[in-house]
């Protein structure tokens, strides 16, 4: 009998307000160390929290896209323990009653769609950075504290233990990650720590009660998601089929050595006394506020995806991948209406491009959409001059290629600007290179008649039946064309003048 | 120095009125201000920091500001705060070892407040440690000593305000407020202390001990004085989420009114039988009783009211107020400011090593009972059933305030005691807070006022409670009683401090 794996995971969410949820200072990053801690943020005596109502209007854009209940009143809570980058010696969190409660998302994996249920989601501060490494040597051996990130609102979204393999896992986090950016609630950047993961992991028989489990911390990577699952599980079944016990703990993964390690026992786990924050008075939401956030929300994913299915045409797989970022389907729809697109064929001709050439090489280079070195407007470009036959796909390739070699280096440099193609560069690159397709009837008849008048073995060999030697005959009109006979009409002529 | 001998000692109105009639200047009183205390100083203790330079330069620009004729009725008034309210560039202690050396870079809402209406900030009172006490015993510089007797404390936790008021050195100080901390000092100095509805002053630089509880208010020699003062402090802060936002008010609206043979008919006096029980020493009874007589005569009526909750006012104070301390206290860590041991192992023992220097027996005493009460197991037994009874506890004075319009009694159960008296008795020492914590507890105003004296010319304190944002009420009530005793203009004349005699004086000859 195997073992089934149960998965529930906590996501710390960093919501995107321009200051922190209890203070006025910026919650920019990488600012040098301190300069952006208020006095309420290294918790001097005498300072008061003051709540940010940005961050609890991200809060109800989420509780809305995931159809959860949005409590009308919610408390804020004390959560109390020392820690050198915890300035009050305690945090600010939500504890009894969160701002949202329930709800769920929808992940797709090859064994289709499955909801994953949502505990809840909480508002509470983030601490600031211990520093151990890379202090100035003249300090000696002390540690530094860098209090900018203390204060910075991060929603915290708890998923029921609903996921079962670390595939699941990973699909979870990569539709939570699509949906808090495509809501404009964080900017999802997983470097810099904005979308980190905690995974719940145990093991059972199926059909057994849950086993014990154990808590991987700060995953903040997909792949490490699914390495850390992937050991965890391995882990705990070995210990039990050699007739262990699994210790519920908090374990830490090591990405160097593939493995997790033991953090601390529960039996170590600090009373954390949590008590309603008598400086905050409870969350009230109303309806109207409701209403408003609700009023103001962008089309969601999965009502986008059955649009772009419905309207555009294009398969429900490529809606999926589309709208699997916000920045992507944005540039997508950019392109179907610079172009503009107006039928099936057409969405389906920009879907091909965005999906394949121009997310290639994005990951190739790993430039995000918006400094892409070709913009929707020049993609669009190119594939009028695709669609109208003057370029075949192989030559829209090249061409796509150049104007995105050459624009690369600018983009990166560039971070944040918009890429910088010209106007008009497809036509002068298809110019320069020659690279005009050959539809003209003519012109392909005298190519046609040529390469059968030099081939007589082969046309031959067509005639006894082999029906490979036609796309050898092809392939010598596209030669002699050097590439640029319309492929289609060279079949097309090619078979009219041997049949007859 | 003649007037000013006579105004500094006198009240704020008065001082204020020699200010703009220019009969004495700003510099003059502050000058004579810093004498007093600088004489004070080793027998009452009240200071921990005084500022004489920054007082003095206040001064000029006070009556500057009177010579151009910009000035309120706080201008050129000196004054100084408890020493738990921040002070911009001044050291802000807390009464601790703690912050001995902690110099505050902002000013709290209240100092700010009273700073731009023009008073003149003299320095900074004694307090019990982090406002943990009723006797001011408990501070790092010392006890405050009682202007009425050395022998005695002046209550706490505000008692260095409250003896720098009662010993003439100045006509108001601000105090705060926690179970009692304005009040029953005020009672034990013969003073009067205001504690205003929970959020009419914000509490934003007000270094938190019982964040739900906590509340600045003023001392002064007269409910008139109290009003003026507050008139300044109270205001909406966006800083603290706790402060409420309402039209402004004038506290002296009904002081201002004219007086008649009956000011107060009309006025419905509650007595809570609560209040008049066995504990109560004799004199104090005795001396209220008078007093409420007094307020009959004034044209008050009494009612006989029920607060049968108001008796679990103390252990709920006991297990919230220390709570909410123990999770407040936690950012003196020793990491980014205040006390570090000087020699430690690791973090744990840098923390252990530094709560335990820089906090007093009292501090840790309370850090560990509400560290308690909040552990996991003991949260419902405590915490939260001691906030259920809270809102019983407030559901008595809701019910009650539908039958008067105050409610009347003794502040403290006792008058002054001995120093050293209750210290080794916590539990004695928190049972003098007896009436004065359900105002805490239910956020209500309350005012004590001075109504008369022990055989030992101890003062006793009458204490008047209002329904929430009934302060123009209660301060009404005490003035009128004000207007018709003279306990208030009483001032400690002999044996308890030689530098009486140095520097005699007499308190509100008008």
């Amino acid at each position: 009998m195997t073992w089934e794996i149960v998965i529930g995971i906590e996501t710390h969410t960093q919501l995107s307000t321009a200051s922190k949820i209890f203070s006025g200072a910026s919650t920019a990053f990488g600012a040098p160390p301190n300069s952006q801690a208020s006095a309420v943020d290294i918790a001097l005596p005498g300072v008061l929290p003051v709540l940010n109502r940005g961050a609890v209007e991200r809060a109800i854009r989420f509780g809305i896209a995931v159809g959860g209940t949005i409590n009308r009143r919610s408390v804020f809570a004390r959560k109390n323990y020392f820690y050198p980058d915890l300035p009050k010696g305690y945090q600010i969190s939500q504890y009894e009653i969160p701002v949202v409660q329930g709800g769920s998302v929808t992940i797709t994996t090859h064994a289709g769609e499955k909801h994953i249920r949502l505990t809840r989601a909480h508002l509470e501060e983030d601490a600031g950075k211990s520093l151990h490494e890379g202090l100035p040597p003249d300090l000696g051996d002390v540690s530094g504290i860098d209090l900018n990130r203390a204060g910075t609102p991060l929603l915290e979204i708890v998923s029921e233990p609903d996921l079962s393999s670390a595939a699941e896992a990973v699909a979870y986090a990569k539709t939570l990650h699509a949906l808090v950016t495509w809501i404009g609630i964080c900017d999802g950047d997983m470097q810099e720590g904005n979308f980190r993961c905690d995974a719940n992991v145990s093991v059972r028989k199926p059909g057994a009660p849950l086993g014990t489990r154990c808590e991987i911390k700060n995953l903040n990577s997909f792949r490490f998601l699914a390495q850390a699952i992937e050991f965890e599980a391995r882990r705990q079944v070995e210990l039990i089929e050699d007739g262990g016990r699994v210790v519920q703990e908090t374990r830490l993964y090591d990405p160097e050595r593939n493995e997790t390690r033991s953090m601390r026992s529960k039996e170590d786990a600090q009373d954390y006394r949590y008590f309603p924050d008598p400086d905050l008075p409870p969350l009230t939401i109303d309806d109207a506020w409701i209403a408003r956030t609700r009023a103001a929300m962008p089309e969601l994913p999965a009502a986008m995806r059955a649009r772009l299915v419905a309207q555009h045409g294009i398969t429900d797989y490529d809606a999926a991948q589309l709208t699997g970022s916000r920045e992507l389907v944005d540039y997508y729809e950019g392109v179907c209406a610079a172009l503009p697109a107006t039928d099936a064929a057409s969405h389906k001709l920009v879907a091909n491009w965005v999906l394949g050439e121009f997310q290639a090489a994005r990951n190739r280079d790993g430039v995000a959409v918006a400094v892409a070195p070709v913009g929707p407007a020049r993609l669009a470009e190119l594939l009028r001059r695709v669609a109208d036959g003057t370029l075949s796909g192989k030559m829209a390739k090249d061409v796509f290629d150049e104007m995105w070699r050459a624009n690369r280096d600018v983009a990166v440099q560039l971070t944040g600007v918009a890429a910088g193609v010209e106007a008009g560069m497809v036509d002068v690159i298809i110019e320069r290179r020659g690279l005009r397709q050959i539809s003209d009837e003519h012109a392909i008849e005298a190519l046609v008649d040529r390469v059968i008048a030099a081939n007589g073995a082969i046309v031959a060999e067509f005639r006894a039946g082999k029906d490979k030697a036609f796309n050898a005959l092809v392939g010598q009109v596209m030669k002699a064309s050097k590439g640029k006979a319309n492929p289609a009409q060279v079949n097309e002529m090619l078979r009219q003048r041997l049949s007859s | 120095m003649i007037a000013g001998a006579r105004d500094g000692a006198g009240t704020v109105r008065a001082l204020s009125d020699a200010l703009r009639a220019r009969r004495i200047s700003s510099v003059e009183i502050a000058q004579d201000a810093l004498a007093r205390i600088a004489a004070s100083q080793p027998v009452v203790n009240a200071f921990i920091s005084v500022d004489g330079e920054g007082a003095l330069a206040q001064a000029r620009a006070a009556d500057a500001a009177l010579a151009r004729g910009d000035a309120g009725p706080l201008t050129g008034i000196p004054i100084a705060h408890k020493d738990v309210l921040m002070t911009a560039g001044l050291r802000t202690t807390c009464a601790s070892r703690m912050l001995e050396h902690f110099v505050a870079p902002y000013d709290a809402h209240v100092v700010a407040r009273l700073r731009d209406a023009g008073t003149v900030l003299v320095g900074k009172t004694n307090m019990d440690e982090f406002a943990m006490g009723s006797s001011s015993e408990t501070s790092y510089f010392g006890p405050v000593k009682n202007p009425w007797s050395a022998e005695c404390v002046p209550g706490g936790s505000s008692g260095g305000s409250a003896a720098a008021v009662a010993a003439g050195l100045l006509p108001a100080t601000t105090g705060t407020d926690t179970g009692g901390s304005i009040r029953q000092p005020a009672a034990l100095t013969g003073v009067t202390g205001l504690k205003p509805t929970y959020g009419v002053c914000s509490r934003y630089g007000l270094i938190a001990f019982a964040s739900s509880l906590d509340t600045p208010g003023p001392l002064a020699r007269t409910a008139e004085d109290c009003a003026l003062l507050l008139n300044a402090m109270a205001g909406h802060d966006p800083r603290d989420s706790t402060s409420l936002d309402r039209p402004r008010e004038d506290y002296l609206r009904d002081i201002a009114a004219a007086h008649t043979s009956k000011p107060l008919a009309g006025v419905r006096v509650g007595l809570p039988r609560e209040y008049f029980a066995a504990g109560l020493e004799h004199e104090v009874g005795v001396a209220i009783e008078a007093a409420l007589a007094e307020l009959r005569a004034l044209g008050a009526t009494t009612v006989d009211i029920a607060l049968p909750m108001v008796e679990h006012a103390v252990p709920v104070y006991y297990v919230i107020a220390p709570a909410e301390a123990s999770s407040n206290l936690s950012r003196f860590d020793g990491v980014r400011y205040g006390h570090r041991a000087a020699r430690y192992g690791d973090l744990a023992d840098m923390y252990c090593r530094t709560r335990a220097e820089g906090f007093g027996a009292e501090v840790k005493r309370r850090i560990l009972v509400g560290t308690y009460v909040l552990s996991h197991g003991y949260y419902d037994a405590y915490y939260l059933q001691a906030q259920k009874v809270r809102r019983l506890i407030a559901q008595d004075f809701v019910r009650a305030f539908e039958r008067c319009d105050v409610i009347a009694g003794p502040t403290a159960p006792t008058c002054a005691f001995t120093i050293g008296a209750k210290a080794d008795d916590p539990v004695q020492m928190y049972l003098n807070d007896i009436f004065t914590i359900a105002a805490n507890l239910t956020g209500m105003p309350a005012i004590s006022v001075p109504c008369g004296f022990t055989a030992q010319s101890l003062p006793i304190g009458l204490q008047l409670q209002g329904n929430h944002f009934g302060e123009a009420r209660i301060l009404n009530v005490a003035h009128r009683f004000q207007q018709a005793t003279d306990w208030h203009r009483r001032t400690p004349k002999s044996g308890s401090a030689q530098y009486f005699a140095a520097h005699s004086y007499e308190t509100g000859a008008r």
